[in-house]
């Protein structure tokens, strides 16, 4: 039947060029008041303000990394429906590639390539275009190595290896000081100074706000691109499958270790990209920043979002990642100014990240924007609890 | 005639599971040989702390299996269960009593406490299972999975507010001298614990082995629905479940915070997921697993922090999660379980 094909060779052109203008319109709308709009000096102080109070562009930019991360998440939760809950390992992986790679942590060696420092400095100093690659892949390949003997398990006992490793990781750097002789993290004390991103016309440092987001946007989109297009594809297929059925998936010739590793691989890429520019975000790589919260900031990203559905993930990454790191503060600060009380509000971020996990998974489980597929899944059991009430009633 | 024993990949899984094992128990036994000769009184000093936390551990590892046992879910939420107790203790027999030392009053305040925290642990875990488990039991399975996890967070949010967010230092009621056997030191926390902790342990036993409502749960962890056709309340035997495994934990809470002395709003994440490794390391759902992993689990951790020959303390979370992931790889269903396809 040829009125029931897969969406047609065109239909795929339009749709992607159509969130590409989107996203464009978007990102070029958010550069221009961040590299433009707050220099002007005609900006009514009010709106300045309310801008740096509510939105300065630390956040922005942190927000973006958190987005990028959340989408190589949702690779693997959302599309495989794999739980992983030691994300922040691949972070860290990536901020140590960054650490190692882009600054003068190893300063007995003195390798420059395409670097952004005079030739004269010591440590290693790579293009930071080429660090985030590497450390992607190296991200992929320990995401592989990770995967290879624990995929085997079942969800849950999956879900228990990766929070192990996702506390082992950061472990190994905050003690690696001296990790079998060798200093390999700088331990507690971090790796401080990361080379500034070299774009041809300039160097960024750590306060060129305009120019980074622009750059974290391109990875966003980068990530985006990679997510929309796996999706449609043979492997994306493969993971839907796997994520509503392994068993038939299998049956289905559908390779479950090999597309299982696959789904890993490329959400740890996704993990590397964002430790390397978290690295030249706050300008260093510190161990202690490396904890559990953080992976479970990220699956309430992906959950509050709709797993599955990219640009739900990017407004739950957006929405949250922006309330955990400035929006409540900037509120607590707002509403105690106001009514003259003194509450924490930042304490309060535990309660909300939990509250989101669980009133998601009991009364919305596809998330805000939901992917229709997931949908029908998630309410198996309530469609069939339905149809036996009905039966019932009858 | 040839018997069968599975495909080329099970018997190759197999032999490799079985070189693993046995390289490990090696690597095992000769580290503890070596430590053993170097110094044999620190060997038994540390080997009698690590016991007694791994009997603590065995108090909230038992309330993992038996959830994990019934409805196969990870409770994420225990651990921090297990901390909101021991902030629980601290406030009722410091702050609500205001016992500080060891005297008849704050011998009676002690015991009047441990029934206290065990109901509180129970009440809280059975409201989280009717408020949020329950809803989800025919969800897939990511689902309370994740609802856990915020549960977790939630727990903590209140640990936090309760106990406000430093660590803080609590007054015992347990005297602080000690007795020795020979060199070895074993203090009264140490012997209280075992006191009180080895009884619970025989008391859950027998209500899962010899009462009628364990019988209840053992048929509900087989099969729910030939369980709910032969007359038994498939939820109230859950809630069940879950107010055992609380109070459990609310024990474990008030023995921890009364022998340690610090109450922490984070403690509840590692401890948790050291007891969950007990649970695992024994074969999970398997009572006696559970303890047998937790006394393992607490020895292994405690001659790693304490032994001159050892990775040290500040690996002691590694150590203990590699054991996990290599008891997950090499042998899913634990020391004790039986292999069953299906719960792995």
């Amino acid at each position: 039947m040829t009125t029931t094909a897969p969406v047609k060779p065109q239909n795929v052109a339009r749709s992607n060029r159509k969130w590409i203008i989107g996203y464009s319109i978007a990102g070029a709308l958010l550069y221009f008041v961040y590299q433009f709009l707050l220099d002007w000096e005609g900006l009514p102080l009010g709106i300045y303000d309310a801008i740096y109070r509510w939105m300065p562009p630390a956040a922005v930019n942190e927000s973006l990394v958190y987005v990028i991360m959340a989408l190589g998440l949702n690779i693997v939760v959302g599309y495989a429906g794999l739980l992983d809950l030691g994300y922040v390992a691949f972070w860290a992986i990536g901020g140590y590639c960054a650490g190692w790679f882009m600054s003068e942590f190893f300063y007995f060696l003195k390798i420059h390539f395409f670097g952004s420092v005079p030739a004269e400095a010591p440590g290693i100093h790579i293009n930071f275009w080429l660090v985030l690659i590497i450390g992607g892949f190296v991200c992929a390949l320990f995401g592989v190595l990770i995967g290879a003997p624990t995929l085997r398990l079942k969800s849950d006992y999956l879900a228990l290896v990766t929070l192990g490793f996702g506390e082992i990781i950061p472990q190994v750097f905050f003690n690696g000081e001296n990790f079998f002789g060798f200093n390999i993290s700088n331990g507690t004390k971090g790796i401080v100074q990361v080379d500034p991103i070299p774009v041809g016309v300039k160097n960024l440092g750590p306060f060129d706000f305009g120019w980074k987001l622009l750059i974290f946007l391109f990875l966003t989109a980068v990530m985006v691109f990679i997510s929309l297009r796996l999706r449609r594809g043979r492997l994306g297929r493969a993971w839907l499958a796997i994520r509503e059925d392994e068993l038939a998936a299998s049956m289905m010739g559908v390779p479950l270790m090999r597309t299982k590793l696959l789904s890993y691989a490329v959400g740890a890429f996704a993990g590397g990209l964002g430790g390397v520019a978290f690295a030249t975000h706050v300008n260093g790589v510190y161990a202690e920043r490396f904890n559990f919260a953080i992976s479970i900031f990220l699956l309430a990203m992906v959950v509050l979002g709709g797993m599955g559905n990219v640009w739900g993930v990017i407004l739950g990454a957006f929405v949250l990642s922006w309330v955990n790191g400035n929006g409540l503060s900037a509120f607590g600060a707002f509403y105690n100014d106001r009514f003259g009380t003194d509450v924490d509000f930042a304490s309060f971020t535990f309660l909300l990240f939990g509250l989101v996990l669980i009133l998601m998974m009991l009364f919305r489980r596809e998330g805000l924007l939901p992917e229709s597929r997931l949908k029908l899944v998630l309410h198996e059991g309530d469609i069939d609890e339905e149809d036996a009430s009905r039966k019932k009633a009858k | 005639m040839q018997k069968f024993k599975g495909t080329p990949g099970q018997i190759r899984r197999q032999r490799i599971e079985r070189i693993g094992a046995i390289f490990i128990s090696f690597v095992l036994a000769a580290w503890i040989l070596v430590n053993l000769l170097e110094s044999p009184q620190q060997f038994a000093q540390v080997a009698v702390l690590g016991l007694r936390n791994g009997l603590l551990y065995a108090l909230i590892a038992l309330g993992y299996t038996l959830v994990y046992g019934i409805i196969e879910l990870i409770n994420f939420a225990h651990g921090d269960l297990f901390m909101l107790s021991a902030v629980f203790s601290s406030y009722f027999i410091t702050v609500w009593f205001k016992q500080d030392e060891s005297n008849p009053a704050g011998w009676l305040t002690f015991i009047s406490a441990l029934f206290a925290v065990m109901a509180f642990g129970a009440v809280i875990n059975v409201l989280i299972e009717r408020l949020a488990y329950r809803r989800l039991r025919n969800a897939p399975r990511l689902a309370p999975l994740i609802t856990a996890v915020g549960m977790s967070f939630l727990l903590n949010f209140i640990g936090l507010k309760w106990n406000g967010s430093t660590p803080r230092q609590w007054p015992t009621v347990i005297p602080n001298n000690d007795i020795y056997i020979g060199e070895v030191r074993i203090s009264m926390v140490t012997i209280l614990l075992f006191v009180v902790g080895v009884p619970l342990l025989l008391a859950l036993n027998f209500i899962v082995e010899k009462t009628k409502s364990g019988k209840a749960m053992r048929a509900t962890a087989q099969d729910k629905q030939a369980a709910a056709l032969m007359g038994i309340n498939v939820n109230k035997t859950i809630a069940f479940t879950f107010a055992i495994g609380g109070a459990m934990a609310g024990a474990a809470g008030l023995l921890y915070q009364q022998s340690i002395g610090t109450t922490n709003y984070n403690l509840g994440f590692q401890l948790g997921l050291i007891a969950f490794t007990s649970a695992v390391l024994g074969g999970i759902g398997n009572l006696w697993g559970a303890v047998v992993g937790a006394l393992l689990i607490g020895l292994i951790q405690g001659l790693n922090d304490g032994l001159p020959i050892a990775f040290g303390q500040q690996w002691s979370q590694t150590v203990v999660f590699a054991i996990l992931i290599i008891i997950l790889v090499f042998k899913p269903a634990g020391l004790l379980g039986k292999v069953t396809t299906e719960k792995v």
